[in-house]
């Protein structure tokens, strides 16, 4: 077995017997819940929305607002674990003295990095796309209507989860686990008023706020593949439906084309080539 | 016929920690299968240069290698086993998973009878299945020592092995390094326990203010401390004096009419001298 596989199996194990994955899942068939019910809710209320004769499909309209803000609820959730899981890893493993008789086994600091890294991502990845697909299938049961895009939604909600888990075991390497999780929280809270700030740009139709969101999430993709996750499940919604669509809280969906997918190759062999230069260099 | 390099050989050693300068040059070897004793105050260097010798930690310059590979690569780390000063394992793992999953990251193919020995020689046989979060600290300071021994290192680095450890526990660590002697491994031993270095160990190692003060045999850093002979009138003190001393001054004593009763050839300990060369007091 290799050393990453080995590190990456104690991560996990690690977190079945904390009962990390317990707490993660009662809060997530709780949120799932809560979930159902207002689908629920707003199914019995739907007509509301809209009329056959107005051309707006109210079940289109409503179905693809509440799974936005599932989505919304889901990145949250996915950023939190990807952070718990990630954020000590070392150089809060190392001041409670846990990293060093694991350090100085012949299996080498980027070894180490890239086990931690596979093991929370992995998670992070499986159980974003997991709790988005339970949301789409909930949706569907109350309100007839499903995601013009399945596949790409879920995995661009995944990716986005995996570069927050990158960052996050990133700042673990440079920042105490306070200060890791307050800088991953804070730059989680940065993309997300990105995307605010694109919506009011284009409501206000600002060129300058539109480019401060589009920039801000060139810098934090984990945004841009939300945005654009957003935009995938309404992606062959056109006409007055759209316009509904667009009025709603995550109208503002972007979608950031092909070039995303290299950028994002890129930006986690940056972090990753950045995180083991620290790493090697950091005196335990 | 090639050499046999030393289990650990540093040279020239230099570590700054900001405007701290840890350590000033420190050059020192550890024969194989010799049991080295580390000494020295808080803050002279000790951990340092033992963290640098297991990869911790980045010396500023010099070098340190371990059977002859440098201090932290592949090879070096395969060589040898750590036990931190400060160290933990996780609270969820019983002592034979620790180790279990040490040997994986080791390498070690010594399966299940590897454990078993090892937990045996650290006094934990009975209490294989017992969660770490369960043990006591000197418990915890064995495991850590079994934990340091897996793979069969050619050296071992021990960091304060002894400092949580009761009388008995001491006792089995001190038995556990001279068995080890008897295996051939080479240990640098980190203690501040004295007594026990000047028991088990071949030679010492003193350290203060980031450089080396002293080193030798135990013995050989042990001195003539005089001679005390008990008389009738009490306790005569001959600071000046040596065993081969002692016929002349009872001679004299017991021409002057004194009674003598004891007579005891005073040796410096290693702690006299410790404290003499690295001003403890």
């Amino acid at each position: 077995m290799s050393g990453a596989a080995i590190v990456a199996g104690f991560a996990l194990r690690e977190s079945v017997r904390r009962r990390v994955f317990v707490v993660v899942a009662l809060l997530t068939v709780a949120f799932l819940a809560l979930y159902g019910l207002g689908v629920w809710r707003v199914s019995r209320e739907v007509t509301e929305f809209g009329d056959f004769e107005s051309g707006v499909d109210p079940d289109t309209v409503a179905g693809a607002t509440l799974l936005g803000l599932s989505m919304f609820a889901t990145l949250f959730l996915g950023a939190i674990l990807a952070v718990f899981l990630t954020l000590n890893a070392v150089r809060g493993d190392a001041e409670r003295g846990l990293l060093q008789p694991l350090v100085v086994r012949p299996l080498g600091r980027g070894t180490f990095l890239l086990g931690r890294y596979a093991a929370a991502a992995g998670v992070c990845m499986a159980y974003t796309v997991l709790v988005f697909l339970a949301s789409v299938v909930i949706t569907n049961l109350f309100i007839d209507w499903w995601p013009d895009r399945l596949l790409v939604p879920a995995l661009q909600m995944a990716i986005a989860v995996a570069i927050l888990a990158a960052l996050a075991l990133g700042g673990s390497v440079l920042l105490s686990s306070t200060a890791n999780g307050i800088a991953i929280f804070m730059l989680f809270g940065a993309g997300l008023t990105a995307g605010l700030l694109g919506q009011i740009g284009e409501a206000l139709n600002s060129d300058t706020l539109q480019d401060v969101s589009q920039i801000t999430s060139w810098i934090l993709p984990f945004e841009a593949h939300y945005q654009n996750a957003l935009s995938e499940i309404t992606a062959d919604t056109f006409g007055f439906n759209r316009y509904a669509i667009n009025l709603g809280p995550f109208g503002g969906a972007q979608e950031f084309g092909a070039s995303l997918w290299p950028y994002t190759s890129l930006y986690l062999t940056a972090i990753a080539s950045t995180s083991l230069w620290a790493f090697r260099r950091r005196d335990l | 016929m090639s050499a046999v390099p030393d289990a650990l050989s540093v040279h020239d050693l230099r570590k700054r920690y900001g405007a701290n300068e840890a350590l000033k040059g420190v050059d020192l070897t550890v024969g194989e299968g010799e049991l080295v004793g580390l000494l020295g105050p808080n803050g002279a260097g000790k951990s340092s240069l033992v963290k640098i010798a297991c990869g911790l930690v980045r010396p500023t310059s010099g070098a340190a290698a371990v059977l002859g590979a440098p201090a932290g690569s592949h090879a070096a780390n395969t060589a040898l086993g750590y036990l931190a000063e400060l160290f933990r394992f996780p609270d969820w793992l019983s002592a034979d998973e620790l180790l279990h999953m040490h040997q994986k990251l080791a390498g070690s193919r010594g399966g299940a009878a590897e454990r078993r020995e090892l937990l045996e020689l650290v006094a934990l046989g009975d209490v294989p299945d017992r969660r770490v979060g369960h043990m006591s600290k000197g418990m915890q300071q064995r495991l850590g020592i079994a934990q340091a021994m897996i793979g069969d290192p050619k050296l071992l680095l021990l960091d304060e092995p002894t400092s949580a450890l009761d009388p008995a526990g001491r006792r089995t660590v001190r038995e556990l390094l001279e068995t080890l002697r008897g295996r051939g491994v080479a240990v640098l031993l980190n203690s501040h326990l004295l007594s026990e270095v000047e028991l088990v160990c071949d030679r010492v190692i003193m350290i203060a203010r980031g450089e080396v003060v002293a080193a030798g045999t135990p013995a050989e850093l042990s001195h003539a401390g005089g001679v005390e002979i008990t008389t009738g009138r009490g306790v005569r003190q001959f600071a000046q004096a040596a065993r081969e001393d002692v016929p002349r001054l009872v001679r004299e004593l017991v021409e002057a009419g004194e009674d003598v009763y004891e007579v005891r050839v005073v040796r410096s300990s290693l702690e006299d001298t410790y404290l003499e060369l690295v001003g403890g007091r």
